[in-house]
């Protein structure tokens, strides 16, 4: 008869001290297997008296359920080691870099961002976006917005032009996006709300000037619209675009040709240190220029002036985009330097809407 | 427009403080640009008294002063100016003040051995004038510690404004002051310009020779006569205003035309009388005529130009500068004073021909008042009586004074339909009576005549502005617009709007950098892309570089990229999205969407990385983005045709051209070719696509938002794979096709997972793998079905290409 308790304690040790799932294998197929030692334990159940197999049955059942416990045990603990051992043996060097992805590296033109910043504030407005030709007419881009042949005003505008045709007839680069407004006028009946952004061109380069440069100008015609109404536009824009609560805004009587009466506005704002703040300060920034739409031009375009009245302003997109988000020069905007367009320009995702706001 | 507060003051009785006229200015619409405040630069400067003046003991021209200067102890100067002695007065400077003659603040010194504690100074160290010839000396009551500049009158800030071309009458002070009066800043004085009759007849006569249209070149000229003047440096007040705007004084003559040009805006000229030959005449000038004009320099004329001329030829270039031969000098004694009327598209055309800015041309063209022709030369005769004596005579007076504008039917509810702004009738009839208008009428409907110098208002609309810029703008209030319909707001961007944003963001997604480049370039970059026509090129370009309209985009962006490369950094991917213009014809300007990536600048990563890479990108790269592009732009591709060979700017055997058939090409994709790289002056690797996004395709309007729904197999796909020998010039995309099309039903899709040639397959033959996936629909497939679609591929392959599989 063995001696239960010594084969308890013979096996235990022998499962404690294998060293892999293999040695574990070998000691329970010597204690559990056909002919282990615990199974032949089992099977002198079978010759005994009732009596001693009440007294020995639960030791040696006992004696197998232990054993099978710490054979389990003791492979799930090989286990876990082994899966340790192979994790630290698969350690990477996670602070090894990565390529910076498309997303990370491609730009938005602050241009084209600040484009579709005004597109977003107007759009919820009901304003459409109005788009013409680069290349126009004299009568469009001067004639049909009341600049008299030979007036100081037409002088004033720098403008590019291409050799006359056989009519002696020359067509000119836009000085400026107010021929969208005449070929909207002649294309649709009021009520009318556009915005015209694009691109102009003005024979003028220095630091504030360059040959080519992109304008922004709107448009309101119906039976009613009034000065009231050019300044809550004009005052919600800047809220709404500068992304500020409020805003002081100074209207100044001026001139243009096709605009009576005519005004400048400019925008109070602080210049500390050389940033330009608004909604804060006692400067005054000038930052666009506006007007009823003059008589004249509504004739020209076929509107009554008795009847249809109605505004428009204009101003410049890189100048607002430089106010906005302080570049100090222009030329850059046109240069295609790649360190300056990834500082200065947008996410691709970036997109500007009222709900998440222009900018983030 | 520069005037001192003081000038003002002459036809303005105001109290109002220097920040209350430049506010007021900037509100009625004469902008202020810029106060110089003279009072506060020179505060430091006091008027002081030289108790003693005695020798320097180490220096001969020194001597040592001991100056009252009103505070106190006597203070000790070392003085070099020779006409420092006791007991004058001048103009002491402490320690501490900046000397604005010399640029220097002044320090306590020694010089040659004795302590100076400031200085006596001179008109030039105070920037008053160039006279450096000793220091100032003050008459004998001159006020001891007084600031010097109230004493002198200095006090007085000059104001310079911006004029708009409308308001010509504001190119005068008298303008000015007429303007403010109206916004309620004091009261115009308007002193009555007394006519003078004159003692003889003027004995030089002015003829026009200006026949027909001509006649407005000229509408009138008024001449006269003062004889027995005294010429020579004007008064001391009549220096100093000229000298306070800017203007170096000449001599009374001159002097008072320049006044009389500023006050009144009233450009006049003077001629000497003796170096006048027989009578004047009007007329334009003659092919080849010169005249050596008062800025010293020597024009050459064209009949463009309309010149006054006497027996001997040109005296005066009309409107614009007077001649030196007839100019007048310290020694004129009998002076011609001229004061006419000129078109102002002619002197504005001829200015710019001749390139002259003067006071006189830029007033001309904006449009002088017409009926001051007569009174302007009265006030200027009087002033030249008073100054330089002599007697005058009658005035002689040719031509007709225009009429004055057009009286205009106003109905006073037009200015609240303009502006919304209600105003009492009282208030607005107040606005236009002071700014010289005359309302007549009583009621809601009067007739208002503007002023003979106000030419710029014709119409209602005008009135409007004259009477808000006077009642202030900051009146109207700000009114909500209310939308068209109450209700949420309709998209508003067109397809191609849409697609142009569309565009940006997508290809800023795939890693480009979105860059703005010039819409003009060079006449050969334009050759090269194909544009280049004459009615495509500038006449007057900023540059040479930037003279022709880009028929393409990618010209501006390979100068950009060689741009970024010759900076340091060789791996740039760029894009563009904008015009293009193809003719100059609205229809002829064209929206692009062009890209490009140079060196390593692909889409996974740009450079040497230690996980691989570096590779240079390749026109894949391109294709890529195009196709990537167009998916974006949810243009349907299964139309798309890429067919191999693109534009001349790339290279042939590395481009295709994207068409929806032969008729409806979109754009290109490829390798810029070597030739283009080389007149950009540029170098590669570089590979680029453009679109035209006009050409696309419109999505099509469908009834509803419905997608089209949804159908999914239960049974799983399977793939089979197949190597395929074929020649090298077979194209992979036709395989692929030809695969496709074996069973359309079945074969969901067809890659191309292995491309090998070398060894192990013989030359001038490729490998391609396609790996094609079958979609059981019904059930799932047996392996003799599948063997068979498979069958029927190599079959097909080997009967179109002569391909075999790979062993």
């Amino acid at each position: 008869m063995t001696d239960i308790a010594a084969l308890e304690r013979d096996t235990l040790a022998a499962i404690a001290a294998a060293a892999d799932e293999a040695a574990v294998e070998d000691v329970r197929i010597a204690a559990l297997g056909k002919s282990g030692s615990v199974s032949a334990l089992l099977k002198t159940l079978g010759g005994m008296t009732p009596d001693e197999r009440k007294e020995k049955g639960p030791q040696i059942n006992g004696l197998r359920d232990r054993v099978q416990t710490a054979i389990a045990a003791r492979k799930e603990a090989l286990g876990e080691a082994a899966l340790e051992a192979r994790l630290a043996s698969e350690r990477l060097d996670v602070s090894l870099p990565v390529q910076d992805g498309p997303e990370a590296r491609g730009r938005i033109h602050p241009i084209s961002q600040v484009i579709d910043e005004i597109t977003a504030i107007f759009g919820d407005m009901g304003f459409a976006i109005a788009e013409g030709p680069d290349v126009e007419t004299d009568d469009l881009n001067f004639t049909k917005l009341n600049f008299p042949v030979g007036h100081p005003a037409r002088e004033m505008h720098d403008t590019f032009f291409f050799a006359p045709d056989e009519n002696g007839e020359r067509k000119l680069l836009r000085t400026h996006t107010s021929p969208v407004q005449v070929r909207t006028m002649l294309a649709q009946q009021p009520p009318i709300r556009v915005i015209c952004p694009g691109r102009t061109y003005r024979n003028d380069s220095d630091q504030t000037h360059t040959p080519m440069f992109h304008q922004v100008e709107g448009l309101v015609i119906d039976k009613s619209a009034n000065l009231g109404h050019l300044k809550w536009i004009l005052e919600e824009f800047c809220k709404s675009f500068f992304e500020i609560d409020d805003v002081k805004m100074r209207f100044r009587p001026s001139f243009f040709p096709f605009t009576e009466p005519s005004m400048e506005v400019d925008i109070q704002c602080s210049r500390k240190g050389g940033e330009i703040r608004f909604g804060e300060g006692d400067d005054w920034l000038e930052i666009l220029g506006c007007g009823m739409v003059h008589p004249n031009v509504l004739r020209n375009c076929g509107l009554d002036p008795d009847v249809y009245q109605g505004f428009a302003w204009g101003m410049g997109i890189d100048r607002i985009a430089m106010l906005k988000y302080g570049m100090p020069d222009l030329r850059p905007f046109f240069e295609a330097d790649v360190r300056w367009l990834s500082h200065y320009g947008f996410r691709p995702l970036d997109l500007p809407t009222l709900t998440g706001g222009l900018s983030s | 427009m520069k005037f001192t507060t003081s000038w003002l003051k002459e036809h303005l009785d105001t109290d109002a403080s220097v920040a209350e006229i430049a506010e007021t200015l900037t509100r009625i619409g004469l902008e202020v640009e810029a106060i110089e405040d003279r009072a506060a630069a020179l505060a430091a400067f006091t008027i002081a008294y030289v108790i003693e003046a005695k020798q320097h003991p180490n220096a001969d021209r020194l001597r040592v002063c001991m100056v009252d200067t009103g505070a106190g102890e006597p203070v000790q100067v070392v003085c070099g100016a020779p006409n420092a002695r006791t007991g004058m007065k001048g103009v002491f400077s402490p320690p501490g003040s900046y000397i604005p003659g010399k640029k220097i603040t002044l320090g306590k010194g020694v010089i040659r051995g004795v302590e100076s504690n400031g200085m006596l100074v001179s008109e030039a160290e105070l920037e008053l004038s160039e006279d450096h010839d000793g220091i100032i000396e003050l008459p004998a009551d001159a006020p001891v510690g007084q600031p010097y500049a109230t004493y002198a009158g200095l006090d007085d800030a000059v104001i310079e404004i911006a004029v708009t071309p409308n308001r010509a009458d504001a190119l005068g002070v008298a303008g000015i002051a007429r303007d403010l009066a109206a916004a309620g800043l004091g009261k115009l004085k308007n002193a009555p310009i007394q006519p003078i009759s004159g003692s003889f007849p003027c004995p030089v006569k002015v003829t026009f020779d200006l026949a027909g249209d001509d006649k407005k070149l000229c509408p009138a000229f008024a001449l006269r006569l003062v004889r027995g003047v005294k010429n020579g440096p004007s008064p001391d007040w009549l220096q100093a205003r000229l000298r306070a705007v800017g203007l170096r004084p000449i001599n009374a003559l001159v002097d008072i035309t320049n006044f009389m040009t500023l006050d009144r805006n009233r450009p006049l000229h003077v001629f000497d009388a003796a170096k006048v030959q027989g009578n004047l005449t009007v007329r334009r000038a003659k092919e080849g005529e010169t005249i050596l004009a008062l800025d010293g320099k020597t024009y050459a004329l064209t009949d463009e130009q309309v010149v006054i001329a006497d027996e001997h030829g040109v005296e005066s270039l009309a409107g614009i500068m007077g001649g030196e031969a007839s100019g007048s000098s310290e020694t004129t004694t009998d002076v011609l004073i001229e004061s006419a009327l000129w078109d102002p598209l002619n002197i504005a055309r001829s200015g710019r021909a001749l390139g002259i800015n003067s006071d006189a041309r830029y007033r001309f063209e904006r449009g002088v008042d017409p009926d001051f022709a007569r009174p302007g030369l009265d006030l200027a005769t009087a002033m030249v009586i008073e100054l330089c004596g002599g007697e005058a005579s009658e005035m002689e007076f040719v031509g007709d004074l225009p009429e004055s504008p057009a009286a205009i039917d106003f109905p006073w509810s037009e200015v609240e339909r303009l502006t919304g702004l209600d105003l009492p009738q009282a208030e607005m009839k107040q606005a236009l009576t002071s700014l010289g208008f005359d309302v007549s009428g009583e009621g809601e409907r009067v007739t208002v005549a503007p002023p003979s110098w106000r030419a710029d208002v014709g119409g209602k609309a005008d009135l409007v502005e004259e009477i808000v810029r006077i009642a202030g703008l900051d009146r109207v209030a700000s009114t909500p617009l209310p939308r068209i319909k109450g209700e949420v707001v309709k998209p508003v961007l067109t397809v191609l709007q849409k697609r142009t944003r569309t565009a940006k963001r997508t290809l800023a997604a795939r890693g480009l950098v979105e860059a703005v480049t010039w819409s003009f370039i060079s006449h050969d970059q334009a050759k090269l892309f194909g544009g280049g026509s004459p009615k495509l090129a500038l006449a007057n370009p900023i540059a040479a570089d930037l003279s022709d309209m880009r028929p393409s985009l990618l010209p501006g962006l390979i100068r950009a990229a060689q741009g970024n490369a010759d900076r340091g950094f060789p791996d740039v991917a760029l894009f563009e999205v904008g015009q293009i213009f193809l003719s100059d014809e609205p229809e002829g300007q064209l929206v692009a969407a062009t890209g490009l990536r140079r060196g390593t600048a692909r889409l996974e990563g740009t450079g040497r990385h230690w996980d691989g890479g570096a590779n240079n990108v390749d026109i894949f790269d391109a294709k890529a983005d195009v196709l990537g592009l167009l998916s974006a732009l949810g243009v349907p591709t299964g139309g798309l045709q890429v067919v191999a060979g693109g534009p001349a700017w790339a290279h042939p055997g590395r481009s295709a051209t994207l068409q929806f058939g032969p008729k409806g090409v979109i754009g290109a994709f490829g390798e810029v070719h070597p030739k283009i790289l080389k007149a950009l002056d540029a170098k590669g690797p570089l590979v680029a696509f453009e679109i035209h996004l006009d050409a696309l395709p419109l999505p099509k309007a469908k009834p509803t938002k419905v997608k089209a729904k949804l159908v999914l197999s239960d049974f799983q796909p399977v793939t089979r794979d197949f190597a395929f020998i074929v020649d090298k010039a077979v194209a992979a995309g036709d395989m692929m096709k030809t695969a496709q099309g074996t069973d359309r039903a079945l074969i969901a899709n067809v890659g191309v997972f292995d491309l090998y040639e070398g060894a192990g397959v013989e030359a001038g033959k490729k490998s391609v793998a396609l790996a094609v996936t079958l979609q059981p629909v019904e059930k799932t497939l047996t392996e003799a079905e599948i063997e068979a679609v498979g069958a029927k591929i190599v079959a097909e392959m080997a009967k179109r290409y002569g391909a075999t599989l790979r062993g």
